[in-house]
């Protein structure tokens, strides 16, 4: 079944083959199946990697002893594990951890926009109030200032509204304002501003600052220049970063587990704590912990993807277009197209 | 020519960093539709003239005005009041300014890039906004790259997109500064002739270059500069031809 069509040129470009090592090499299908072989194209014969091979018996061997162990050591329980898994106290549990996240990287990156923008302004006093923020809240530990928080009502009994220094027109009590969850938001993005802060104001000097001048010179308003021209730009470095914070505050809000707030860590503990199934528990978490942080890890693929616009001649395949061409390619028979280069 | 009213009127720009003066008293007058090119050895001032005729250089003294408008002040009495951000920003579109790497906003297309500053500095509905854009990059002969981003553009079409930019908010002036410095050679000519066009419909603009050929077939008038002054000015003929001063001489024989 010879096909037609002879190896075209075009289909099996000369020069080092763009797919990654491993995958077989175009050149390979391309070649003409018939037994005359085209000889201005020599037929490519791929790297031998004995080493690389080797080193990936080894790690397949222990990845399975792993496994094999997981599985069969009764220790582990796993039976206590699917039971709690999706048990409702560990969902309302995952709940309330999800909440927090989202409060304290909603409020932290707004309050941290402000400090950035203070920093950055020409004002030496807003700059140094900027300043000081980031220090005092870089320099205290979160669970000491959790604490804090939670302490409030012994440091104030109440906080009022009024003139400065004068007399107050309005006051509540400390104690119906801050309960253990608000003082846990307000340390979460307290803490997180101060962090979010030197993120975001480092996202702005990487901009290009011909990007500003041009702005300006273009008589853009200042706060469209900023919100048009500026933060998309500065996006592409402030996400990776401001990623990694989201998910280190994700697992961070187990410090509230202090407080007795019936986040996941806390829950888990209060369940092991009663039937004494440490292990399995603790997997439990683990498990949500993961699950969550992955599905967070795909949001950040696809919205750096988005702020990547313009950066790149070409964009790069999202995974799922790559295998969706990987299969298309196995079902044709055709040879791979070259994957369009990443940068 | 010499009857157009004059719409660039610089008057004793001085500016220094530091203690280093880079202007030392900077007059100028460009009338309406005329070109003035301005030439002179590196570090003589030149960007630092343009960036002070639209105030992203504030000079230590001296003024600046556009039709009759001083930039950056408000005279009141014989008082100068400095405006606010917000004003001399709106100032500012009435001049056009080219840069010599372009500055193209990356992450926007290049008809996003020309309509950013109409819609949101003069307030242009988006629609008549993007008619104009669509009708000054088929000007510039870029009708095919309204979608593309700057960075699938070569140097000379980035270019000639960065003067669309600018075209598209009618400014009375247009500046460049050294447009055709970042560009390979033969990108340079494909970008002058574009400037010559715009030139060529009436355009009041003032050019800083190194290219005397396109001083002698575009310049209504050239400017020669050195170390923060201007030398001589006149029509191309008199001060590419038969300069009266040494300094002039010895920048052209070396250029030439
Ligand atoms: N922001 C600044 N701070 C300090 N010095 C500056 C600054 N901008 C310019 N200068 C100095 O001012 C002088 C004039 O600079 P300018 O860029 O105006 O020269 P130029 O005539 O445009 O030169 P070129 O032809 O190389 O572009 C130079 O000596 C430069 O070092
Ligand atoms: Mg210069």
């Amino acid at each position: 079944m010879t096909s037609a069509a002879p190896a075209s040129p075009a289909g099996t470009p000369p020069g080092p083959p763009t797919a990654p090592p491993g995958a077989a090499p175009p050149a390979k299908d391309a070649a003409p199946r018939s037994g005359t072989e085209d000889l201005t194209e020599p037929k490519v014969v791929p790297a031998r990697h004995y080493g690389r091979w080797a080193v990936g018996a080894a790690v397949l061997v222990l990845v399975a002893q792993f496994t094999h162990g997981l599985v069969t050591n009764p220790a582990w329980e796993w039976e206590v594990f699917f039971r709690y898994l999706l048990a409702d106290s560990v969902l309302r549990a995952v709940w309330v951890t999800l909440q927090l996240t989202a409060y304290g990287t909603l409020i932290g990156f707004a309050l941290g926009l402000v400090v950035a923008l203070m920093r950055l302004s020409k004002s030496p006093l807003l700059a140094g109030v900027a300043w000081a923020y980031v220090w005092a809240f870089r320099s205290i530990p979160l669970i000491v200032q959790l604490l804090f928080w939670f302490n409030l009502a012994y440091l104030y009994e109440e906080l009022g509204v009024g003139i400065p220094f004068g007399p107050v027109v309005w006051s509540f009590g400390t104690m119906h304002l801050v309960g253990a969850m608000s003082a846990a938001v307000i340390g979460l993005a307290l803490h997180q501003a101060a962090y979010a802060a030197e993120i975001l104001r480092g996202g702005f000097l990487a901009v290009d600052p011909g990007q500003l001048e041009a702005a300006a010179a273009l008589g853009i308003p200042r706060l469209r220049q900023l919100r048009r021209i500026v933060l998309p730009q500065a996006m592409r470095s402030i996400l990776p970063n401001a990623a990694n914070e989201i998910v280190s505050l994700f697992k961070g809000t187990s410090i509230v587990s202090v407080m007795a707030i019936g986040e996941l860590f806390y829950q888990v503990q209060v369940i092991y704590g009663r039937n004494g199934r440490v292990v399995p528990l603790l997997m439990v978490a683990t498990v949500w912990y993961i699950v969550l942080t992955t599905l967070l890890s795909i949001v950040q693929y696809y919205v750096e993807r988005h702020f990547a616009r313009g950066a790149d001649r070409a964009p790069a395949p999202t995974p799922v277009q790559r295998a969706r061409a990987f299969v298309r390619t196995l079902t044709s028979r055709r040879p791979l197209a070259p994957l369009p280069e990443k940068r | 020519m010499s009857t157009a009213p004059v719409i660039v009127d610089v008057r004793g720009i001085h500016k220094s960093f530091g203690a280093h003066p880079v202007l030392r008293g900077i007059d100028l007058q460009v009338r309406a539709g005329e070109v003035t090119v301005v030439i002179g050895p590196s570090g003589s001032g030149k960007s630092t003239l343009l960036r002070a005729i639209n105030h992203l250089e504030k000079p230590n003294r001296g003024s600046v005005s556009i039709d009759g408008e001083l930039i950056g002040y408000r005279r009141r009495g014989d008082k100068l009041y400095e405006l606010k951000e917000r004003e001399i920003l709106r100032r500012r579109t009435r001049i056009g300014f080219v840069f010599q790497n372009f500055h193209l906003f990356p992450h926007l297309t290049v008809v996003e890039n020309i309509v950013e500053a109409p819609i949101s500095a003069l307030r242009r509905p988006s629609g008549e906004a993007r008619e104009r854009a669509h009708a000054l990059l088929a000007r510039v002969g870029l009708s095919d790259k309204a979608d593309a981003y700057p960075r699938q553009l070569s140097g000379g079409q980035q270019q000639r997109v960065a003067i669309a930019r600018a075209l598209a908010l009618d400014p009375q002036v247009l500046l460049f500064d050294e447009p055709t410095s970042a560009l390979d050679p033969e990108l340079v000519g494909e970008v002058l002739d574009v400037i010559k066009d715009v030139a060529r419909a009436g355009t009041t603009m003032i050019v800083v270059t190194h290219e005397i050929g396109f001083a002698r077939e575009v310049a209504d008038t050239v400017v020669f500069m050195d170390d923060g002054v201007v030398v001589e000015q006149g029509p191309p003929g008199d001060v590419l031809d038969h300069p009266r001063h040494e300094r002039t001489k010895a920048f052209l024989s070396k250029v030439l």
